[in-house]
């Protein structure tokens, strides 16, 4: 009887993985991961293998959407699923886990540290003061969405931060920056016209968050705009009203 | 000074009083005799010789064009004529008969305010008569009737005075029904044809001679006279007492419409912008000191000057010089030359005011049907609908490789000057795939490319254009996207016919962006949509259409642009052959949603649409159309059954058999498919003695016991493999 353990790696890089994670590693036949849906921007595959001392196949989105590559060999093996950050939070997981458990296969999950729980700790701010996450795809032509804003006004509106996570092309490696994101939003704000983002809205960036040095920066959108934030992950967050607690510990940015 | 030229500084003086101008256009069955009156009248107008008048075919100035005896491009003329004491500007522009270059014609109409329905008084109405009748009423321009080769009643077919009376009266009643039957609502009564006013005349434009009632009224002639001119022979003596062109010309003056006049009643008809705007009140009253705005309807190659732009002055002036817009073009253009054209002349002047006809050079980005102004943006004049479409294509590539870059800007300026010619790269095989009206459409094009612009190419065999369609309901059929985070439910069924035919002959116009909903909405429903359904309309793709019939579904709105392109993608490569579909309706029923935005891109929703509608469309029975075409032939009788068998080898229906005198006229329908090389085979088995024309006559089912041997033909060829695939390929 085979069995799919589903295994964050967490934030940056190959040290981030539970203690739990590497020793279910440690007992699995075969070791798949996809970096696709996020990746370890502080650590190589070849890192990863290192630190855990196995052989790790990577399978693209291709392999992982339409082909059953990790559901065959979990009908008989034991088998981990590596995943940046924590494997739940992107639906194809969720999706996999529940095709899984169609076919009769054993699963669990070894969470990792996840971007979500992060930013707030990492700026200081109340977790519990987060609405609805959103996320911006690239800038494109046609058929961009204006839910991201749409959800962000309505955060705002009852006092609610909002986390922006940002469009990963892992096929051709690019990585929205938060400069992107910032202009993605102005672009909204044209064509949308409803007040959301303005000169003064508070907003932050950040970069590499798991890292020894992340960049973080508190400002406006124009600020953001012209900030260097270098390369890695980066995110957003929109604030809503600020908690006297939160300006505080946003003043250290 | 000879008199074309004083005739052309009179010109340039009428140009700038639009109540003296009239802009008309001839238009006729192939061969019924357009060009030779065009001819006639510019001679007449002292625009050409005399002499030459009748055998030069001045309009007929494409070498190639004089070769085949055929008119192929709509040229224009400008003429003076002298009525009741006054100077006249007549703007005159002649238009080809032959079914293939349709788009020519629809487009002449566009620029004129009268036509001058030529038809033949021997052959009588025509298939081809009836199209430009109808295609001058749609355009709202006025219609007045002159039958040619009247001589030939009684030269030729013996009728004596009475029967030749008779059959001229019929003539021109079964002319009067069809303008009667098809004319806008307001003129219906207006534009009836008369011979006691003058909006019937007769003659021959071979010999020069035509009459009218109130011209023999003025000349106190009577049509016994006549009769009996032709009768001895007196031809010469005729065409003094009663010239072509002082009759038709007059007629002109006295029945068509002057430039102010008919734009009050057309552009409310042929642009749909906002009819309260500065703009639309200039082009509704003609206003030289409006906007400029101008319809390209023809671009001319002139192996000197370039590309000219011809077309029709609505507002405004065009000076040489100016800056304009031409639409959907990021770019002014600058405006080089402005000119007059006289037959293949053209003579440049400063300035020309609405109302005209101009030949423009400067225009690099228009195209024949641009609209251009002096505004940015404005609304674009209505699409003109050509009542047919491509259906064969042939694979063109240069002689010599060195050639290539030549022949893609020789196809470019070909694409511009003829939209009725479509220029498709394959992405695949790299060929460039020209597709036309008929193969006589596109051998005259190849030859252009050949000899106008000496580019040598090797062509194809023509390849026939089909389209993909649905017979029965089928889905509602669920596509999911490569994520599976998101669902499609799509349902598929053949579109109303009425709708598809509307829309096929302009009636419902679905091109650009839709302004008026309600409108739309309402159109449908009287051509059979349910009420529902046309109020949930989403998009048009050639005739087919896009509805949404759900209600309430999170972040549709903002995926609808994904879902629209996924419709666009699967209408031009339909399930079975990768060819175009044509009237299918496609019912979104229902879609489940990922809620971040990030997982429903485009990568996601387009493929996930693509599969839903390809696995309805597998549900609801797929099926190809091809093109047809009407055939008429007349052949002497005894050797009807030879023309017959023509027939019938080509999958043909014969649909009407008639005798007339030692003749026989059949009537018949065929697969252009199987129309290749016809015109020898019919020649050969008849001894030359078969005259034939032909006329599109629409897509029909491909039978179907031959279906899936045309899709494995059409498939390999397209290096597909030769089975198409099967529902279960779409799902999941």
């Amino acid at each position: 009887m085979g069995e799919l353990i589903f295994i964050g790696l967490g934030l940056f890089d190959e040290k981030d993985i539970t203690i739990k994670g590497k020793e279910a590693v440690a007992r699995a036949d075969v070791v798949y991961s996809e970096f696709y849906t996020s990746k370890l921007a502080g650590a190589t595959i070849e890192d990863v293998e290192k630190e855990l001392g196995v052989n790790v196949e990577v399978l693209s989105r291709e392999q992982v959407e339409s082909s059953d590559t990790v559901l065959k060999a979990a009908l008989d093996k034991t088998v981990a699923f590596l995943t940046a950050g924590d494997p739940m939070a992107a639906t194809t997981h969720v999706e996999m886990r529940v095709r899984a458990k169609e076919r009769g296969i054993k699963t669990s999950v070894i969470h990792g540290i996840s971007i979500v729980s992060a930013v707030p700790s990492a700026l200081g701010v109340m977790h519990y003061k987060f609405g609805r996450t959103v996320t911006l795809p690239f800038l494109r032509e046609r058929g961009y969405p204006r839910s991201p804003y749409d959800h962000i006004k309505s955060n705002k509106d009852i006092g609610l931060h909002t986390l922006v996570l940002l469009d990963i092309d892992g096929e051709h490696e690019r990585y929205m920056t938060v400069n992107e994101g910032v202009e993605a939003l102005l672009k909204l704000e044209k064509d949308v016209d409803e007040g959301v983002i303005s000169d003064d809205t508070v907003m932050a960036g950040l970069a590499r968050v798991g890292s020894a040095e992340p960049e973080i920066t508190v400002g406006s959108p124009k600020e953001l705009l012209e900030h260097d934030f270098g390369g890695g992950l980066q995110c957003m967050v929109v604030f809503g009203e600020l908690h006297f607690m939160e300006e505080e510990a946003l003043g250290l940015f | 000074m000879g008199r074309k030229e004083k005739n052309i500084k009179k010109a340039q003086k009428l140009m700038d009083k639009p109540k003296l101008i009239r802009n008309i256009g001839t238009a006729a069955h192939i061969d019924h005799g357009k060009t030779t009156l065009s001819d006639n009248l510019i001679a007449g107008a002292g625009m050409m010789s005399e002499e030459l008048a009748g055998r030069q075919l001045m309009l007929d100035f494409d070498e190639q064009e004089q070769a085949r005896g055929i008119t192929i491009n709509a040229a224009n003329v400008s003429m003076v004529h002298d009525f009741e004491g006054k100077e006249f500007l007549i703007n005159l522009v002649d238009t080809p008969g032959h079914v293939d270059f349709g788009g020519d014609v629809t487009r002449a109409m566009r620029a004129v305010d009268g036509v001058i329905i030529v038809v033949c008084g021997v052959e009588g109405v025509m298939p081809q008569t009836e199209t430009v009748i109808r295609q001058a009423l749609k355009e709202k321009v006025k219609p007045i009737l002159f039958i040619n080769k009247v001589d030939r009643l009684i030269t030729e077919l013996s009728l004596d005075g009475d029967e030749m009376q008779q059959r001229l009266y019929k003539l021109i009643q079964d002319i009067d029904d069809l303008i009667k039957s098809m004319a806008p609502p307001e003129f219906k009564d207006d534009w009836r044809l008369s011979v006691e006013d003058g909006t019937v005349a007769m003659g021959s434009a071979l010999y020069n001679w035509a009459i009218s009632v109130p011209f023999m009224q003025k000349k106190g002639i009577t049509f016994k006279d006549v009769y009996e001119f032709i009768e001895k022979g007196q031809i010469k003596e005729l065409a003094k007492t009663a010239p072509i062109h002082e009759v038709i010309l007059n007629q002109v003056i006295r029945h068509m419409p002057d430039p102010i006049t008919a734009q009050k009643y057309r552009i409310p008809n042929i642009w749909r912008g906002d009819q309260e705007s500065d703009l639309a009140k200039a082009m509704i009253t003609c206003d030289e000191h409006g906007p400029t705005a101008l319809m390209v309807t023809k671009i001319i190659i002139d192996p000197h000057a370039g590309e000219i732009s011809v077309g029709r002055l609505f507002s405004g002036k065009v000076t040489s010089g100016m800056m304009l817009h031409v639409d959907r073009q990021p770019k002014t253009n600058r405006v080089q030359q402005v000119s007059l054209s006289v037959g293949a002349d053209r003579v440049p002047v400063e300035d020309i005011r609405a109302g005209n006809i101009v030949a423009l050079t400067g225009l690099k980005d228009a195209i024949a049907g641009s609209t251009v102004s002096s505004l940015p943006e404005i609304t674009p004049f209505e699409e003109m609908k050509h009542y047919s479409e491509p259906v064969v294509t042939k694979a063109v590539e240069a002689k010599r490789t060195a050639d290539l870059p030549k022949l893609v800007s020789v196809l470019r300026s070909i694409g511009k000057s003829d939209p009725s010619i479509m220029v498709k790269i394959d992405e695949e095989t790299g060929e460039h795939l020209l597709s036309g009206m008929g193969e006589l459409h596109l051998e005259v094009t190849e030859h252009r490319i050949e000899n106008e612009h000496g580019v040598p190419i090797i062509s194809s065999q023509p390849i026939v254009v089909y389209r993909e369609s649905v017979e029965n309901i089928g889905g509602p059929f669920e596509g999911v996207s490569p994520n599976r985070h998101n669902r499609f439910y799509i349902e598929v069924e053949p579109l109303e016919e009425d709708i598809v035919k509307a829309i096929d002959d302009g009636t419902i116009s679905v091109s650009g962006k839709i302004e008026n909903k309600n409108e739309l909405s309402k159109q449908l429903r009287e051509f059979g949509m349910d009420k529902d359904e046309s109020k949930n309309f989403v998009d048009f793709y050639g005739d087919n259409v896009l509805l949404n019939m759900t209600k309430g579904i999170q972040y549709l709105y903002e995926t609808m642009e994904l879902i629209v392109d996924g419709f666009h993608e699967s209408m031009d490569e339909g399930p079975l052959s990768r060819e175009n579909c044509k009237g299918v309706k496609v019912r979104l029923v229902n879609a489940k949603l990922h809620e971040d935005a990030i997982h429903r891109g485009p990568a996601q929703v387009i493929p996930a649409v693509k599969n839903s509608i390809y696995g309805a469309m597998c549900q609801a029975g797929r099926i190809l159309l091809e093109p047809k075409q009407k055939v008429f032939i007349d052949v002497p009788s005894d050797i009807m059954g030879s023309a017959s068998v023509q027939i019938q080898q080509r999958r043909g229906e014969i649909l009407d058999m008639n005798q007339k005198g030692p003749n026989t006229k059949l009537e018949a329908k065929t697969p252009v498919a199987e129309m290749f090389g016809f015109s020898g085979d019919i020649r050969s088995a008849t001894g030359g003695k078969a005259l034939w024309s032909t006329e599109h006559a629409g897509f029909e089912q491909v039978p179907t016991n031959m279906l899936l041997e045309v899709v494995k033909e059409i498939r390999e060829r397209k290096g597909l493999k030769a089975e198409p695939f099967n529902e279960s390929h779409y799902s999941g």
